[in-house]
């Protein structure tokens, strides 16, 4: 049988080859599916992970979809550093498009230069309002920051659906619940031509290298993970805790806000009751899926992209239910979450009696010393 | 407000409060043992579109609550293994059951959308139906609210008056004291893991066979995190869960309060009560408060016994 | 050694436990008759801890049988080691703190515990007739160090009790509650009871035990009769030919003051916390203050005020002429106050972090930071300047807090204070759980800072070490700090006394007389 012997150290080499694993099962599991579902899982296959990127189109519209998760993912790698469990990226990506459509509906025949950074800005303001909230929650009050994180992402969906119904309904729109189609002073300018890749692309790519450097080189950063590994250790060291989860929560926020006006101000144009199919929770199994680490996390946004992509168009071509993608998504975290078992032991067959170990994860490395005296 | 409103109001109130014990009973034995599950509405969700379409191809709703229970019960032994044999982070995982059942529900719901069948029907108890006011809360209800009861009466009995009980709490409050004196610290976990599984498995088919009845995609609408947010509200006591589930059965449906006495508030805004409810009721609960001694003390810790 | 006519009730023969990177129990052989009181003698890490686990069925062996009563066994889990007749008091205790006494022992008998009024008069009549009285129907966290201990001895005794062990049960009392307790385990031998008693004191083992099993890094090191042995040849079974087994350091008064504590009252928000009461002390430079005391009795409250990490109202805490009573950790740090906490891995230092971040964490403030980023490649030679002058054996600065042992990691978490050249530092029991050589290291550290002018507070549950290194003693018991005195005024009675809440001047009462601890370790 199978044994699971601790290593004594953690591996550096299965933390990163984990995921990748976890995502070779993953695809393990949907060929298994898709031939149960009577599809040809090689077409299904190709179907999902390479026809949506055959083209330059494709290719361009992975980066349109990648850009929302990728604001959000970065932001998140912040705050689960500090262990911090914010589960709001997808509310507070809301608010950033509900402020941000609100500021762009005050200049609908306003060309001038500033319109789009007040737009962006609104958007800003409305992801860090939702995350300050959740921020005051937790310091002030105490509260488990992961429901209270939850509960504002259903208020903000229905405030977004009241806004789009009510306030900031189109009035010439038939009554569609839409809001009118922004000037185009207040949209995001295209980066490449012929493609809907726009310059929030570039504000993300941004976020990635400033956050690596705040996480590897600043001292706030290096405050930041003791609190999330050790939090009796940053207090003995003086570290300012409620500081520190605002800064966290706050950036996070602000740049889930980002992406949501990114996406109304983008590749929308104009605010609807669906402009996130989920991106903020997506962009917890992504920041999971890259460790946290700003390099892993963009490679994991565009895997999470192109299952979006593929999902879709699984269901243009072979009639899959759209749920596809988020079941894949439950999928490759159960497996990852599995697989990180081999970060702290390895796997030893066995033919002697079943005395298993009960796994000991993480904690591993304190058993050496237990394991004396 | 008149007499009629008031009854009908409180009949509401118990019905739709009733998914919230029954899972909130579930998560609230989980935690007991020191096992924080946050994969409640994952495990709601498979519960509610197993329960829906075995009872729509069976024509039996026994069938299909019994298969929403083993629904519930196979999600959470998911989260058993990965947590106890693999000794992953309680929340992670419990986040990646949430999202893993949303996604496979969704899946293999998507040709049951709408699909009408018949669902559970009140049984009037004679007499006492006819009471004034508490008439129809109490004994004018479908036999799964009566169920939910009697539930309560067992989780109540057996967490403060029965000797697995006490196991349950000592493994809750100290795994490792409970492995040195050689209390099954792993047994204990995992039969808890698995009832908060088949109690979320049952509050899930509740909603598709009985309060609906229908099969919608994200019909929950985050009830599971509402039950996590009432197991704190109870501060772990099985008496305040069945306070606080029909308290926030009575939030979610201020809105035919508000009908009733006239008011027209936007159905959007009407509808984040219950998690505004939640909010406060946490902000409430949270602040100010020992927990140390209310809530379970290794709860969301992991267990390994060295050997 | 005599060949029993009947065999031993217990016998261990080659028994081997290998951990990962650590070979803990290396072909141990062992036996105890009926009756008898054995030591089983080693310092940290001797692998102790887990030949006790092994006999009681929470650890299986890699290799090596275990006869009872001279037959064959292999003991499944503790619930088989109790049916058998074994019970065990473990170092940290196994208590439900929210459970009763009388439920907490209802728990460890499984279905032999019968209903819960009869077992708690079975609990009173039990705990009477030993000496240990203790009310069933208090809960647990309502109870003091010492009666845990005795609830964790009569939950052994209420059944048919035929093998007892006892971890290192005397770190947790008073040197009178010892006296006591040895009483007590006497009366349980004479009864035919055997005794397994776990300890890394000489004079203990000397004073209670028939025979002793001497473990050195895994192995036997050797068997003796204490009495017939002095310490220092059990010294040397215990740590081996080349570690010095006994040190002295000069006493000295200090000068000025450096930290004044006066009427501290503290109101601790934690339920099963202890409030400071009245509490004064000062240290001075060039001194080391010891203070005494039974865990739990405001050790960690009066830390934490001291650290900064819970503050107090001004005009309590004075450090040199700055009032840093409202001040917070960091404040506290820049002033040149420096902090070991008792927790190495979990507050001294980051365990999953690398030596070079983990002289970081409290070195911040020493130019390792500029302009809001960290100076990495400065950071890094910091941290190998630690490794270097305090000795600390590890694979080198990337090396993860947790791959080192306690005594190296501790000389890691001491260097690093140190070399910010505190004008105050405040140790928490900074030896526990290392071996000697380490102990040793620390303590020299600590006389060196003081020689250079430091004022110095170490709190320790440790007597013979406050002993050892301190200028002035004394004790806190429940909040209150006993006065202190010159060490070499004061006596491990009048101590125990004080630890014990009586805080009388020892002139007044004839000394009562307890344990020597003459023969000592540290």
């Amino acid at each position: 049988m199978i044994k699971l012997e601790p290593r004594g150290e953690r591996s550096r080499l299965m933390s990163w080859l984990s995921p990748i694993l976890a995502a070779l099962l993953t695809m393990l599991t949907g060929l298994v599916l898709f031939t149960l579902l009577g599809v040809d899982p090689w077409q299904a296959l190709t179907t999902i992970l390479y026809k949506p990127i055959a083209d330059t189109y494709g290719l361009a519209e992975l980066a349109v979809k990648a850009t929302p998760i990728l604001l959000c993912a970065i932001g998140l790698s912040v705050v689960f550093k500090a262990q911090i469990w914010n589960i709001g990226a997808e509310g507070q990506l809301l608010m950033g498009g509900l402020f941000g459509s609100y500021m762009a509906l005050q200049f609908l025949d306003n060309d001038s230069g500033y319109v789009l950074p007040m737009v962006l800005l609104a958007g800003v303001a409305g992801g860090l309002f939702w995350a300050g909230i959740a921020a005051i929650l937790k310091v002030q009050f105490n509260t488990n920051e992961i429901l209270t994180t939850i509960m504002m992402n259903y208020i903000a969906l229905n405030i977004l659906l009241w806004a789009v119904h009510g306030p900031l309904k189109d009035p010439e729109g038939f009554n569609f619940p839409e809001s009118a189609m922004f000037s185009q002073s207040a949209i995001l300018p295209v980066l490449i031509d012929d493609t809907r890749v726009h310059f929030g692309l570039a504000l993300a790519l941004l976020a990635v290298v400033a956050i690596w450097v705040l996480m590897s080189r600043s001292f706030v950063g290096f405050q930041i993970r003791v609190l999330g590994l050790d939090r009796s250790a940053a207090r003995l060291s003086g570290f300012r805790e409620k500081r520190l989860i605002y800064f966290a929560l706050l950036l996070s926020g602000g740049l889930a806000g980002l992406a949501g006006v990114g996406e109304v101000a983008g590749p929308i144009g104009q605010l609807i009751p669906s402009i996130s199919p989920g991106y903020g929770y997506a962009a917890i199994i992504v920041a999971f899926l890259g460790r946290l680490h700003p390099l892993g996390i963009v490679l994991a946004t565009l895997l999470m992209a192109l299952l979006y992509m593929g999902g879709e168009m699984a269901q243009i071509e072979l009639g899959l239910p759209l749920a596809l993608t988020s079941l894949f998504q439950g999928l490759l975290l159960f497996y990852l979450l599995a697989c990180d078992v081999l970060i702290g032991f390895r796997l030893r067959l066995t033919t002697s009696k079943p005395a298993t170990a009960p796994a000991a994860a993480v904690a591993t490395d304190t058993a050496v010393i237990e394991a004396r005296g | 407000m008149d007499i009629d409103l008031i009854t009908n109001i409180l009949y509401a109130m118990v019905r739709t409060g009733t998914p919230l014990l029954i899972v909130a009973l579930g998560e609230l034995i989980c935690e007991k043992s020191g096992v924080l599950n946050l994969g409640q509405e994952g495990m709601m969700l498979m519960g509610a579109v197993v329960g829906f379409i075995v009872t729509l191809s069976t024509g039996s709703l026994t069938l299909g609550f019994l298969a929403a229970i083993l629904a519930g019960i196979l999600m959470s032994l998911i989260f058993g293994v990965i947590t106890m044999e693999l000794s992953a982070n309680q929340v992670a995982t419990g986040l990646a059951l949430t999202i893993f059942g949303t996604g496979l529900s969704a899946f293999i719901g998507t040709n049951y959308v709408g699909k009408p069948i018949t669902g559970l029907e009140p049984i009037d108890i004679p007499v006492l139906t006819d009471l004034p006011i508490i008439g129809r809360m109490l004994f004018g209800q479908d036999l799964l609210v009566y169920l939910s009861l009697a539930l309560f009466g067992g989780v109540y009995w057996f967490i403060n008056h029965s000797r697995p009980g006490l196991i349950l709490k000592a493994v809750g409050e100290n795994p490792h004291s409970a492995n040195a004196i050689g209390l099954p610290v792993f047994k204990v976990r995992y039969l808890a893991i698995l009832f908060g599984g088949a109690m979320a498995g049952l509050a899930g088919s509740y909603l598709s066979l009985a309060y609906t009845p229908l099969w919608m995609e994200n019909m929950s609408a985050g009830r599971g995190w509402i039950a996590l947010a009432l197991v704190v509200f109870a501060s772990w006591k099985a008496e305040r869960v069945l306070l606080g589930a029909w308290l926030f059965g009575l939030a979610s449906i201020l809105h035919l309060v508000f009908q009733g006495m006239g008011f027209s508030v936007s159905p959007n805004l009407l509808a984040t009560l219950p998690y505004l409810a939640t909010i406060a009721v946490l902000v409430i609960l949270s602040s100010n408060q020992n927990s140390r001694l209310v809530a379970p003390i290794s709860l969301g810790k992991p267990f390994y016994a060295k050997t | 050694m005599p060949q029993h006519p009947i065999p031993p009730r217990l016998t261990l023969r080659g028994i081997t436990k290998q951990y990962p990177g650590c070979l803990a129990n290396d072909d141990i052989h062992l036996n105890i008759a009926a009756a008898e009181i054995h030591a089983l003698l080693g310092e940290n890490g001797a692998g102790k801890s887990t030949l006790m686990k092994v006999i009681y069925g929470l650890v299986k062996p890699d290799r090596g049988e275990i006869l009872w009563d001279g037959l064959p066994l292999d003991v499944k889990d503790p619930a088989h080691a109790r049916k058998l007749g074994i019970g065990m008091v473990f170092q940290h205790f196994s208590l439900f703190d929210t459970l009763t006494v009388t439920e907490n022992i209802a728990l460890a008998l499984g279905d032999d515990a019968g209903d819960i009024p009869a077992l708690a008069s079975r609990i009173r009549s039990v705990s009477e007739k030993y000496g240990m009285a203790i009310n069933p129907d208090r809960q647990v966290h309502t109870l003091s160090v010492g009666e845990r201990q005795r609830v964790e001895i009569v939950r052994c005794l209420v059944q048919d009790i035929k093998l007892l062990i006892l971890d290192e049960p005397t770190s947790v009392l008073t040197p009178q509650e010892v006296d006591t307790l040895f009483v007590t385990l006497r009366q349980l031998a004479s009864e035919g009871c055997s005794i397994l008693f776990i300890s890394h004191k000489l004079n203990e083992v000397k004073a209670l035990c028939h025979r002793a099993t001497v473990l050195r890094g895994g192995r036997v090191s050797g068997a003796c009769i204490p009495a017939e042995e002095d310490t220092l040849s059990m010294a040397r079974l215990m740590v081996g030919e080349n570690t010095p087994v006994s040190t002295t350091y000069p006493k000295v008064l200090g000068t000025t003051p450096t930290l004044t504590v006066s009427n501290l009252n503290l109101h601790s928000h934690d339920a099963f916390g202890v409030h400071l009461k009245q509490l004064n002390l000062q240290v001075n430079a060039g001194e080391i203050v010891g203070i005494a005391g039974v865990a739990g009795n405001g050790q960690e409250e009066l830390l934490a005020a001291l650290s900064g990490e819970t503050r107090a109202s001004a005009g309590h805490i004075q450090f040199a002429d700055t009032d840093i009573g409202p001040l917070t950790p960091d404040r506290r740090r820049a002033l040149g106050l420096a902090f070991v906490p008792e927790e190495r891995l979990g507050r001294g230092a980051v365990p999953e972090m690398s030596l070079t971040e983990n002289a970081l964490l409290t070195g911040f403030l020493t130019g390792l930071v500029k302009r809001g980023m960290v100076a990495w490649k400065k950071t890094e030679a910091f941290a190998d300047q630690i490794i270097a002058d305090y000795k600390v054996k590890t694979a080198g600065r990337h090396a993860q807090a947790d791959s080192l042992s306690g005594g190296n990691l501790q000389k890691f978490i001491i260097g690093r204070e140190i070399m910010q050249k505190p004008r105050l530092l405040i140790a928490a029991h900074p030896t526990w759980g290392v071996d000697i050589g380490a102990a040793t290291a620390i303590h020299k550290a600590l006389i060196e800072l003081r020689d250079q002018g430091a004022a110095i507070l170490v709190v320790s549950e440790d007597i013979d070490e406050l002993f050892l290194i301190s200028d002035r003693i004394g004790a806190i018991c429940d909040g209150r700090l006993s006065p202190l005195k010159p060490t070499p005024e004061s006596s491990i009675a009048e101590l125990g006394r004080q630890m014990a809440g009586d805080f009388s001047d020892a002139a007044t009462i004839s000394p009562r007389p307890t344990t020597s601890r003459a023969g000592s370790l540290h």
